[in-house]
């Protein structure tokens, strides 16, 4: 190559672009919503509507930020969250997410709450290339960084637990007979599909009686009746709280005595299982991921202690009996480590490249043995759950830490 | 025991608690000649009242009767103060207005009480009967909701008050005629209705368990069971409950998918208003103009 003035120029005009990029990448780097001063966070919740709920998790995020915040902020940036309320309702959600990207210009969405939202929003997310960070649902879905690069689930999916009951059935029960009651929707859905992948060839055999309910039912009691007619010695789970206590009373009542299994989505033992009756649900078997707030054999430890304070200075109207304020403050202590490792690079590109490069993060409110593990391909950040047993007081647990590529 | 006698009285159970619910349905209708949508709310509102007073250790039963008088004043106030300046407008701003007050009511119990769902104490023996198809406890609600049908025919067939209150909301121009306060007769029928009302949650709350939406679900199957026995006749409701619980259940159980149950309540609805709008006992309504 002839060195000529036009080549000299480039060459000279690429090493000063060089030189002056080199000092601004190791300085510092502004996405949106990204300042010296703050780190603007946005979050979509159902406030009010049918699912208001799981509005405390929304809540709590922010009572856990206030601590941060009060304790310095993350890399001596403090955080700005901005919650809005979709009433569960995903044209809402959709409206929500634009005023939070557009008008309030955040640098990232956290934990919006709902399969049904969230599937409204996913598109607009990726398309604006805005991170739509550890979404509030158990859906096997969000778990697809080739189609969505954008959007990363947090707790372990339905289909997940849903093969690990399936497993544990096989293998326990001799010559199962099982019977499913389920919610009638995605949530509902998703479990049976991961439950017939589970069982393998013979699901179908095996299956032997199906019910569903809508959340507009007063009562599953005619559903239970009909399932235990079925002759079925396995009873499969699939409810929300409420519904949940109505079947575990209405199971014992009846006086069968099925293998029960319970979805995780009710394993609370002050609102689901004192409601029914500990009695009554002496011998169910789930699987979880975090400690059960209410259950003794966790109260002394430091991880429930630490909670416990953050809940009475930063959280006093909330519910120390909620299982929600559990997951409000553990995926929020996600984040926070997320953020930690983003650095002074606070970038939306960055934030997901750290999200997807979490090494056996330590959540203090998960089950022993159970951390946060992502990676490039691997947008489902706690993949673990331990099987436990209710002995009338405590949930037992037993059996290993599962997760589908282990078992 | 086979399974359709289980159904059967499984659906009896259910029936009662629509039942409880169509009762105070058909008090306000009586007394003011339009549906309250906000009335399971109301109710579940003051499931709240009697289980705050159970908290503070308030037995039960007095619980009961304080909750019934404080829902009565309440029903009262919310007549003099939220539906009387709409008194005379159009029925679409009474419905709207009872929407209003349904969603209020549902979010301050979410606000004030949160959402947990909460276990309410039943006052009855809870034990499984008849291979678990019914309850002690179910058997009581139905027990409470018979002893509620008979207090209320008594109240309009023989009180001077009852007599009172069905003619200011049938005609009220005839009715201020011979004086009666029409006015306070509304408020009345809005306060008595609140207590009827407050009877019903705190009989299924033991069974649905206590959240702000424990009602919302009732309250189409009580519309159902109202409008199937004539919202003009309280024994109309009991029994249109009871029908709609077991057909319910043998319909999802037999005929449809369970999913299909609600939709059932809903078609019974519309086929009531079209073959038969007064209902299988209700009075003809009829209008002289």
């Amino acid at each position: 190559m002839t060195l000529n003035r036009r080549t000299l120029m480039i060459a000279a005009s690429l090493t000063a672009a060089a030189f002056v990029a080199a000092p601004a990448n190791a300085q510092k780097q502004y996405g949106p919503g990204a300042s010296d001063k703050e780190i603007k966070i946005g979050n979509i919740n159902p406030y009010s509507g049918p699912a208001s709920a799981y509005g405390t998790i929304g809540k709590a995020i922010g009572a856990y930020f206030d601590k941060i915040n009060d304790e310095g902020g993350i890399n001596g940036r403090k955080i700005k969250y901005i919650t809005l309320d979709d009433g569960y309702s995903p044209p809402k959600a959709v409206e929500q997410a634009r005023r939070l990207v557009e008008a309030e210009q955040v640098l990232l969405l956290f934990q919006s709450l709902g399969t049904p939202s969230n599937t409204a929003i996913q598109a607009y997310m990726n398309e604006k290339k805005v991170p739509q960070l550890f979404v509030a649902t158990g859906a096997t879905k969000w778990n697809d960084p080739k189609n969505f690069p954008w959007t990363m689930g947090w707790q372990p999916n339905y289909q997940t637990e849903a093969r690990i009951y399936a497993k544990h059935i096989l293998q326990n029960v001799k010559d199962p007979k099982i019977a499913v009651l389920f919610q009638n929707d995605d949530y509902g859905k998703d479990y049976l599909d991961g439950l017939k992948e589970g069982l393998g060839a013979q699901a179908s055999k095996l299956i032997v009686a199906m019910k569903s309910y809508e959340t507009s039912d007063p009562t599953v009691d005619s559903q239970v009746v009909a399932l235990m007619n079925s002759g079925a010695n396995v009873f499969i789970n699939i409810t929300t709280p409420k519904f949940a206590s109505q079947a575990i009373r209405k199971v014992h009542d009846l006086g069968w005595k099925p293998a029960h299994y319970l979805n995780n989505v009710s394993a609370s033992v002050s609102t689901v299982l004192k409601p029914a009756g500990l009695e009554k649900a002496t011998g169910i078997i789930t699987s979880s991921y975090h400690m059960d707030p209410t259950d003794p054999q966790w109260q002394s430890g430091k991880a429930y202690q630490d909670w416990l304070a953050w809940m009475k200075k930063y959280y006093s109207a909330g519910d120390v009996a909620s299982t929600f304020n559990v997951y409000g403050y553990s995926v929020a202590q996600t984040l926070v480590q997320v953020l930690k490792q983003c650095g002074d690079n606070l970038t939306r590109e960055n934030v997901m490249r750290q999200a997807a490069n979490l090494k056996n993060f330590q959540v203090p409110m998960l089950l022993p043995g159970i951390s946060i593990t992502t990676g490039p391909d691997d947008f489902a950040p706690i993949e673990q759950m331990r099987l436990q047993k209710f002995d009338g007081n405590i949930w037992v647990l037993f059996g290993e830490v599962l997760s589908p590529e282990g078992s | 025991m086979t399974q359709l006698t289980q159904q059967i009285l499984s659906g009896v159970a259910t029936g009662a608690i629509y039942a409880s619910l169509a009762l105070a349905l058909v008090m306000i209708h009586q007394a003011t000649e339009s549906v309250n949508f906000a009335q399971g709310e109301m109710a579940m509102f003051s499931t709240y009242i009697a289980w705050s007073l159970v908290q503070v250790g308030t037995p039960f039963w007095i619980a009961f009767v304080l909750t019934v008088v404080i829902s009565f004043i309440g029903g009262v106030l919310i007549e003099r103060i939220i539906v009387r300046p709409v008194e005379n407008a159009p029925v679409l701003s009474h419905v709207i207005v009872f929407i209003g007050l349904l969603v209020i009511f549902s979010a301050v119990a979410g606000w004030i009480f949160t959402y947990t769902v909460k276990q309410f104490p039943s006052p009855f023996p809870t034990k499984p009967l008849l291979g678990g198809a019914v309850t002690g406890h179910d058997l009581g609600v139905i027990g409470v909701t018979f002893v509620m049908l008979i207090l209320l025919f008594l109240f309009f067939r023989f009180t001077p008050l009852g007599l009172a209150m069905r003619a200011a909301a049938q005609n009220p121009e005839s009715a201020r005629l011979v004086g009666i306060r029409v006015g306070w007769m509304l408020a009345i029928g809005w306060g008595l209705a609140a207590a009827v009302g407050a009877v019903a949650g705190i009989m299924v709350a033991p069974i649905l368990f206590l959240d702000p939406h424990m009602m919302s679900g009732v309250l189409l199957y009580a519309f159902a069971a109202a409008l199937l026995g004539g919202i003009s006749s309280p024994g109309g409701a009991v029994l249109g409950g009871l029908i709609v619980g077991v057909l319910e259940n043998l319909v999802g159980t037999y005929l449809i998918a369970s999913e299909l149950k609600l939709t059932m309540a809903l078609a019974l609805i519309i086929i009531v208003l079209v073959v038969k709008p007064s209902g299988l006992f209700g009075a003809h309504a009829v209008k002289r103009v």
